[in-house]
């Protein structure tokens, strides 16, 4: 059964300026993901697959080429266009965990339900929290939480404005072997349950594996990988 | 917009509960108290002189002179029904037993005051009665001090020139008396008919004659027009608009210096904003690109980042209000009584000040960044790469400059002055690089020289540790050395000019001024002298002239831009003549007179008199004495000894040249420290001289100078205090970097006593070069002001300059020290993953 594709890159390219001349990170890359699919991107560190991602989610915008998002462009709409879609479509997950230090785990949650005005943000942030086991931990700051313990409340934000796309960029790479496992446990089963469609930037293959697709970029060129 | 408020509100409590905001908010709350406690103190004093103009007239319109005021202005007064009644006002001893005390009569009508009213009571210390009238004939009300000065009571006989007085009240309240700075001598008021029975008012007396009115606005402006034009040289006449002009032009001066004193604070507190800014927009910046991720729109953005500004600037503003209006309690306190006696209640308009000024520190500290969001795109901000595209050093701090700099020209009101400022500014940022840049190169050095051991390697540590954050360093003193340069140098004002200036007179200075003395008074004068066996002592003639024209041409005051020039060419001169050069003057050009001169019609004048009204050696100056022409060629400029304490005189003619005037004479001699007695006896010969106690007139100075400088110091805690917080805000811009330098140093095996070493010895050079620039610039200032301004001796104050060098190096470090004492004992390995 042919899928609804979700996301889609044209002839991507993207350049970035380097003194006199240009470097090109991304050459003519083309790529379809449909609604559900599960898609690691895979490649050496300085590759370009967070490039890809961020093309890809809207927060950069290519030298040339186009992104489209449910068969509309995406890549051409400005700035605000492109918030527009990704409010109400993406979320997303970093290698860094990206959680604010001054606010609490809850307040972290909250933060992407607070700027859709969502009526029940506490709650759904509440819930969120709580399948991912830190209903305890709610009122903590990010510097008392380990750093497990900190991508859980980053999967949680993800989770709880229902995306439609998620994007995990490395979402392993400051956590140690054990942690990390356990991390992309959860991942998996709240994407899973959810059935979001999750693309995911990693160098680790076993954890590429344990995505349907995946696409290795090297060289700026994306080649699925069987 | 509801929505993004909250959202903005709610992260902004969020970011004060984390500690992010703390410091920036302190800095402002300061910087606006410091702003707020000037304008809540100016704006009353000035509220009280627009407002109370009339109360501090005693009338709607004041007619006053130097000389007697003739009967048409009363005349026309009554005719177009305003009510009249005249004042005069002088200078005069006044005797109690064997007491004298120089005091300022005022000698009134019935009907005084035409407004406002008087208070007066039976003792000094109580709220007494209001009263709208002259004291009766034969009785005297006295001022609270004078009653001190002389322990008088409600009954005593004094007395005034030639007559006897009862006291019969305490003036406890006259609104028209302005402050402390206008009334040297205390009060004595009488009822004008009584008058001419003292005798006190003779040829060549200075006296205020007044008449007063009061009437409907409309005849009074009437009266205004047609009496105006009439008006000739010595007579003014004031109305609510320009109503103690003194009083208005003192105030101009403090409301202009405490306003530049307060923008040091603000200066300083700027600096510690954009210091502590650093974490903030760090994290605001985490924050919003965190929200673009999530969909929020640029705009919504901006909005956030206005609102969290604005809603920062506003509680700021309004705790810092709270605290300015509390802080003019104390300068209030300290300095009102030296404009005015009562202060209404403060208005709002300070609140405002207060709060426009919030708003612009806190946009010109997030402006950059907003820009800089705006440009940058949101992976990059995420991913760090802000570090590597910073905004430059000069853009991120040129909305801070601009509006420092608007906030001086705004509150000097003067370019100038305004100018002047920053260039002092910028020229102790410049002493404090080149010091500290010195010092710790010196010091580097010569600890690279010095035995090895741990202790003086753990100094070594903390010397490079400043070293590599020179620029931070060198912002932290020179924060803390603005502040304490300024209280230094007011503590040497204070005190030590005085004291230098006095020190600095012979032993045997004359100390005492007797004015007033008549021709038939002379031989009585030597006589005293004699039998007192006091040397040295001259009797001058004094002669009242004015100033019509130079060369012709008619001299008039407008022509000159120079404030100085312009009050010279309006006064009355004191003529006087003399055979011989007095001693304590030097000629400067042209040629002193001999025998052969006398009557000839020259002069000799003070040289920078004729300097100020452009007159030089040849010029012809005409005269005007007591309706008679006269003109006299400049024949020699003198240099004069002004503080030789000696009688001198701007303008000297040979003899023979003014004799035939009416002049009264004046003399200055020593006397012993309170040898009064001799004096009692001279005044009840003659009740009609002033004796001039100049130590007590000094003593009366140095109170009003101490209130001065108080006050100023007042102001100036402020700057200390703000400089502290840029202390303060330097530690904190650096806390995680110095924190990981010392668990490095604990990692690679430094113990946590040489680590606390190291820190100390960093801070104690900070504090050291700190106090060193702020006594070095506190006393050169000081210097430049007694020699250029002031002419007297400076000796360099040794105590005070050790005493603010122990204490800077001793306060910095132990305020950094109460900092990092609590991570000295926290495992290393904690304190590598929490940063």
């Amino acid at each position: 059964m042919q899928r609804t594709p979700i996301i889609q890159a044209q002839n991507l390219y993207y350049e970035i300026a380097n003194h006199d001349h240009y470097i090109r990170i991304l050459q003519g890359l083309n790529l379809t993901i449909s609604a559900g699919e599960q898609v690691a991107i895979i490649g050496s560190s300085g590759s370009g697959k967070s490039t890809l991602l961020s093309l890809l989610a809207g927060l950069d915008v290519p030298t040339s080429g186009q992104v489209l998002v449910e068969m509309k462009s995406f890549s051409s709409l400005d700035e605000d266009g492109r918030a527009l879609v990704r409010a109400r479509n993406m979320s997303f997950v970093f290698q860094s965990f990206q959680l604010l230090p001054a606010l609490t785990a809850l307040e972290n949650v909250m933060l992407p339900l607070q700027l859709t005005q969502h009526i029940d943000a506490r709650e759904l942030s509440l819930q969120a929290l709580d399948a991912v086991g830190l209903s305890q931990r709610v009122q903590h700051y990010p510097k008392q939480l380990s750093g497990g313990e900190q991508q859980r409340v980053a999967i949680a934000r993800a989770f709880a404005t229902k995306p439609r796309i998620l994007f995990a960029d490395e979402p392993t790479g400051n956590l140690d072997n054990a942690t990390g496992e356990i991390i992309i446990d959860l991942l998996f089963k709240m994407n899973s349950d959810a059935n979001t469609t999750l693309i995911l930037v990693t160098h680790d293959m076993q954890l590429a594996n344990r995505c349907q697709r995946r696409l290795q970029l090297d060289n700026g060129v994306l080649t699925d990988l069987v | 917009m509801n929505a993004i408020f909250k959202l903005a509100y709610l992260q902004t409590c969020s970011l004060w509960r984390a500690g992010a905001l703390r410091v920036l908010v302190f800095a402002l709350v300061l910087a606006v108290a410091a702003i707020t406690a000037v304008s809540f103190f100016t704006q009353r004093i000035d509220t009280a002189l627009n407002q109370q103009g009339s109360l501090l007239l005693g009338a709607d319109l004041v007619l006053s002179a130097n000389h007697v005021l003739a009967d048409n202005f009363e005349q026309r007064a009554t005719k177009l029904g305003l009510a009249s009644v005249r004042s005069y006002e002088f200078p005069s001893m006044v005797m109690f037993g064997n007491s004298s005390q120089l005091v300022e009569i005022k000698a009134v009508g019935q009907g005084f005051p035409l407004r406002g009213d008087l208070t007066i009571g039976a003792t000094t210390n109580e709220v007494g009665q209001v009263v709208k009238t002259a004291p009766k004939l034969g009785q005297v009300w006295v001022e609270p001090r004078l009653a001190h000065l002389l322990n008088l009571q409600v009954g005593s006989v004094v007395e005034v020139g030639e007559r006897k007085f009862s006291v019969s009240a305490i003036l406890l309240h006259e609104p028209s008396r302005g402050g402390d700075m206008f009334g040297f001598a205390p009060r004595l008021m009488m009822n004008a008919a009584d008058l001419a029975s003292t005798k006190l008012l003779q040829y060549g007396s200075r006296a205020k004659f007044q008449l007063l009115l009061a009437a409907s606005p409309e005849k009074v402006n009437q009266y205004f027009k047609l009496t105006q034009p009439e008006l000739t040289h010595g007579e003014k006449i004031q109305d609510l608009r320009n109503a103690r002009p003194e009083i208005k032009l003192a105030l101009e001066k403090a409301q202009q210096f405490l306003g530049l004193s307060a923008m040091v604070s603000v200066i300083l507190a700027m600096v510690a904003m954009l210091l502590s800014s650093m974490p903030y927009i760090k994290q605001s910046l985490d924050s919003f690109a965190l929200m673009r991720c999530f969909g929020a729109s640029q705009n919504k953005v901006m909005q956030f980042l206005a609102i969290q500004t604005l809603l920062i600037a506003f509680f700021s503003a309004l705790i810092g209000i709270t605290l300015g209006f509390i802080a003019q309690l104390g300068l209030a306190q300290l300095a009102a009584s030296l404009f005015v006696e009562a202060l209404p209640p403060a208005s709002l308009m300070p609140m405002l000040v207060g709060m426009i000024a919030s708003l612009a520190m806190m946009f010109a500290v997030v402006l950059p960044h907003a820009w800089q969001m705006q440009h940058i795109s949101t992976m990059n901000i995420l991913r760090r790469e802000t570090l590597m595209q910073p905004l430059s050093v000069q853009l991120k701090f040129l909305p801070a400059a601009l509006t420092m700099s608007a906030m001086l020209f705004w509150q000097a009101q003067d370019f100038k002055i305004a100018l002047a400022t920053i260039g002092v500014i910028l020229l102790l940022c410049l002493l404090v690089i080149v010091c500290a840049y010195g010092f710790v190169s010196l010091t580097a050095r010569l600890l690279t020289l010095s035995p090895q051991n741990h202790t003086l390697n753990a100094v070594k540590l903390g010397v490079l540790g400043l070293k590599r954050r020179f620029v931070i360093s060198t912002i932290q003193m020179i924060g803390f050395s603005m502040g304490l340069m300024v209280l230094i140098l007011l503590a040497l004002i204070r005190g030590d000019l005085i004291n230098n200036w006095q020190a600095s007179l012979p032993v045997d200075a004359p100390n005492r001024f007797v004015i007033n003395i008549q021709p038939s008074q002379i031989d009585g004068i030597h006589q005293f002298f004699a039998h007192q066996h006091i040397k040295n002592a001259a009797v001058f003639p004094m002669v009242k002239a004015r100033f019509i024209s130079k060369n012709g041409m008619r001299v008039k005051p407008e022509d000159f831009n120079d404030e100085r020039a312009r009050h010279l060419a309006e006064r009355e001169f004191n003529l006087s003549w003399a055979m011989k050069m007095q001693s304590d003057n030097q000629l400067q050009s042209g040629h002193w007179w001999n025998a052969s001169d006398e009557g000839k019609p020259y002069i000799s004048l003070e040289q920078d008199l004729a300097k100020t009204l452009g007159i030089k050696l040849g010029d012809q100056l005409e005269f005007e004495i007591a309706g008679s022409p006269i003109t006299l060629t400049v024949t020699s400029l003198r240099k004069v000894e002004w503080d030789s304490m000696r009688v001198n005189f701007f303008a000297v003619t040979p003899p023979g040249v003014l004799e035939h005037f009416n002049a009264n004479y004046i003399s200055s001699f020593h006397l012993p420290f309170q040898v009064d007695g001799p004096l009692n006896l001279l005044l009840r010969q003659y009740p009609n001289l002033t004796i001039i106690d100049v130590a007590a007139l000094m003593q009366q100075i140095r109170g009003i100078m101490q209130k001065m400088s108080s006050t100023v110091q007042y102001v100036f805690a402020f700057s200390l205090i703000a400089g502290s917080a840029v202390l303060y805000a330097a530690l904190v811009a650096t806390h995680e970097e110095r924190i990981l330098d010392a668990t490095l140093l604990r990692v690679f095996g430094a113990s946590r006593r040489q680590v606390a070493i190291a820190y100390v010895a960093e801070f104690s050079c900070i504090g050291l070069v700190a106090a060193l620039v702020a006594v070095i610039a506190a006393n050169l200032l000081a210097y430049y002001m007694s020699a250029h301004i002031f002419n007297i001796p400076f000796t360099f104050n040794f105590s005070l300059a050790l005493l603010a060098l122990l204490i800077s190096a001793a306060i910095i470090p132990f305020a950094a020290w109460l900092g990092l004492r609590r991570f000295l004992n926290i495992p290393p390995r904690q304190l590598l993953n929490s940063i």
